[in-house]
């Protein structure tokens, strides 16, 4: 499932992100933000108008914003981290 | 240790770093420019418990020495020593989050790889024990290998230490050459071993529900968002106005009264002239809106310092999106309100060039605080005080409708601009969602005071001079009997240059002879009627009337409408050009701006003035 199709408020993984679907400076910056392989994240918030764009994005202690044709980009596995780890 | 040493600040976005910045060197901070938050090269002078004087700059959040934007670009070059004209750190104050370390970890390893003495301030300790979670300093030190201090710089917590700790560095060679980063872990080897750090430096952790997720329940909520951010932005707007008469008024008074004194007191001569006509008419003019300016940028403080500014840039993104733009230009743009220059300076932190490039030709659209001195002469002089019902006046109606037009000329522009001159790929969105924190008081009010200072130098500088040779191209030659000062006079001339120019969208002598100097700056265009009207009076009691019976007199209706519908579009600002000239690197933008500008202006004030005619205004 892609990040996009995740429901609100579901905590996931991410397994995979297709970097080649983003411009090489968005694809920098969800990496220095910790969007990358192996993060934990949850949707937090997403807008209102045409597809919800944008989305709110929990991940660690920190809320990111994206669209959602990055979303798109990233593959995810939903499910929480086991025990002794941050949801 | 003769050589006079300096620190930066560097560190993740929203680390506390400017609250730091502020609490460390108080008000002896110099900005370079025009001030946006954390976006102009900020400096100050403090002095190390050791009795050395320190020079502390403040950077541009970066996450990474890999710049995403300019402004990042400017980090690295300064960190790096790469900066042409700026001296290279001796020593960088990491400043990091408590709060989010395994983020903002990931940057500090980076800089500490670069082998200069570091000291990380640990900062916002309290907001992370407000969330539950507890950090030991002395584990982070260890893992970290560089000193580290627990600070809370809206507190002023743990500044000694830090200040202590900075005066222990030892005082190292200057490199020969710019240092360059080593070839260093990558950054997921950074963000595991940032996220193993903060782990071992956590000593306890509740799971205590997060204020700010509480909050962004409501603030975010698809429905109640977007009324709640509109709804402020209407209470701005109408504070604005609202609370800032008694102490406009106020000031009008005082101007009044000490152009009474110098009546008095000074001989009449050519010396009483030019005080009373030129300077204090016009720099007076122009004073009377500080109130104004203050109160709307003590909104905006308060949005960016509680960290809402991102929420209304996220709600606002879709809308901004239609257009070709992304959230990220809301924040310039509604800088851009205040005044365009700190506006275009915010752009920076707008990572695709294309965005950034239509954010910084629209921004001149937005309603600036220069404006206001030109619409609430002309409102107040042509509109009628009257409802329009459900306790809004007319008045407040037509001023709302100019910025309205403003936005959507904005809007407009941005669409065509996106399709044409700055054609590219769609712009992304990604930014980070800061924690709520309560704006520390301090930093509102040094925020306050250094833009009301480059208001008031603006007024005692561009302003001052440009009344004063108005004034003098005025009053000479004197006119003749029977004739008019402000034709004869060689302003006059070259006003009726211009008129002829101006004069099929309304305009008449007097405006034609506003509009040249208010290209210094918008609100010049008030003291220069002022002036020009005061040159013309008759006598002292004509004078004294103001002006706006004056322009009651003078101007019709639609020659107002028209006036005002030009200074929507206008770009009648050279700091403004100057600045856009600056961040874009050459002439061609500023000329794009300056042609598109005054198109628009000259066929909407045209359009307006013939409207109004054919109505029978």
């Amino acid at each position: 499932m892609t990040l996009d199709l995740l429901p609100p408020r579901r905590p996931a993984r991410i397994v995979a992100v297709q970097w080649d679907l983003l411009s090489p400076d968005e694809a920098k910056r969800l990496r220095t933000l910790g969007i990358d392989e192996g993060a934990q994240v949850t949707v937090a918030h997403r807008g209102i108008f045409s597809g919800r764009d944008p989305l709110a994005l929990e991940i660690g202690r920190m809320t990111v914003a994206l669209r959602r044709v990055h979303a798109r980009a990233v593959t995810v596995q939903e499910g929480a981290e086991q025990v002794g780890e941050r949801a | 240790m003769s050589k006079l040493r300096t620190a930066a600040l560097v560190g993740n976005p929203n680390a506390g770093k400017s609250a730091l910045f502020n609490a460390l060197t108080g008000a002896r901070q110099k900005i370079a420019n025009y001030p946006g938050v954390t976006v102009e090269r900020k400096a100050g002078r403090l002095t190390l418990p050791t009795g050395e004087p320190l020079n502390l700059v403040d950077l541009p959040g970066s996450y990474s020495l890999d710049p995403a934007s300019p402004d990042e670009e400017v980090t690295r070059k300064v960190v790096l020593g790469e900066f042409p004209g700026e001296a290279m750190p001796d020593i960088l104050v990491l400043v990091v989050d408590a709060a989010n370390l395994e983020q903002h970890l990931v940057f500090a390893q980076e800089l500490i790889a670069l082998g200069r003495p570091c000291v990380v301030a640990l900062n916002m300790v309290d907001l992370a024990e407000r969330d539950g979670l507890v950090i030991d300093p002395r584990a982070l030190e260890q893992s970290l290998g560089v000193p580290v201090i627990a600070t809370v710089a809206v507190r002023k917590r743990g500044l000694d230490g830090l200040l202590e700790a900075i005066a222990n560095m030892p005082a190292q060679e200057q490199h020969v050459g710019p240092a360059s980063p080593t070839s260093q872990a990558s950054m997921s080897e950074r963000r595991q071993a940032a996220r193993k750090m903060a782990r071992g430096a956590v000593l306890s952790e509740s799971r205590e529900h997060r204020l700010h997720a509480r909050l962004d329940r409501v603030l975010l909520h698809p429905w109640l968002g977007p009324p709640i951010l509109f709804a402020l932005l209407f209470v701005i707007f109408q504070a604005v106005f609202a609370w800032a008469t008694p102490f406009a008024d106020a000031l009008d008074a005082g101007i009044s009264g000490l152009i009474d004194v110098a009546n008095e007191v000074l001989p009449a001569g050519l010396l009483r002239d030019m005080l009373t006509q030129g300077v204090l008419s016009g720099v007076g003019s122009v004073v009377v809106f500080l109130p104004q300016i203050i109160i709307l940028f003590a909104f905006i403080l308060v949005m960016e310092q509680s960290g809402y500014m991102a929420r209304a840039a996220f709600i606002m993104d879709r809308m901004m999106a239609g257009v070709g733009l992304s959230g990220r230009s809301f924040i310039p743009l509604l800088s851009s309100f205040a005044c365009a220059i700190p506006g275009i300076m915010a752009t920076r932190a707008i990572a695709d060039p294309k965005d950034r490039l239509t954010t910084i030709l629209i921004a001149p659209l937005m309603t600036c605080s220069a404006r206001l001195p030109v619409y609430a002469v002309i409102i107040a002089a042509f509109i009628p005080a009257t409802s329009v019902g459900w306790g809004v006046g007319l008045q407040g109606l037509v001023l709302f409708a100019l910025y309205a037009a403003g936005i959507v000329g904005a809007m407009a522009a941005a669409l065509v601009l996106r399709r044409t001159a700055t054609k590219g790929g769609t712009s992304g969105f990604i930014m980070e969602l800061p924690r709520y924190q309560l704006p520390a008081l301090r930093d509102l009010g040094i925020g306050l005071w250094q833009r009301a200072w480059l208001f008031l130098r603006r007024a005692g500088t561009i302003i001052f001079w440009v009344t004063v040779v108005l004034w003098l191209l005025l009053s000479f030659p004197k006119a003749g009997p029977g004739e008019s000062q402000s034709e004869v006079s060689i302003a006059g001339r070259i006003g009726s240059a211009v008129e002829v120019v101006v004069k099929p969208i309304g305009f008449n002598h007097e405006i034609a002879l506003a509009l040249i100097p208010a290209m210094a700056a918008r609100e010049v265009a008030v003291s220069s009627l002022a002036t020009t009207y005061a040159v013309d009076a008759e006598d002292e009691e004509q004078a004294a009337e103001g002006l706006i019976p004056q322009l009651r007199a003078g101007w019709t209706l639609p020659t107002a409408l028209a006036f005002l519908a030009w200074f929507v579009f206008a770009p009648q600002c050279l700091s403004t050009i100057a600045v856009a000239r600056r961040e874009t690197n050459g002439w061609k933008w500023p000329v794009v701006m300056l042609l598109y500008l005054f198109g628009l202006a000259y066929i909407f004030a045209g359009i307006t003035y013939w409207l109004a005619v054919a109505a029978g205004l």
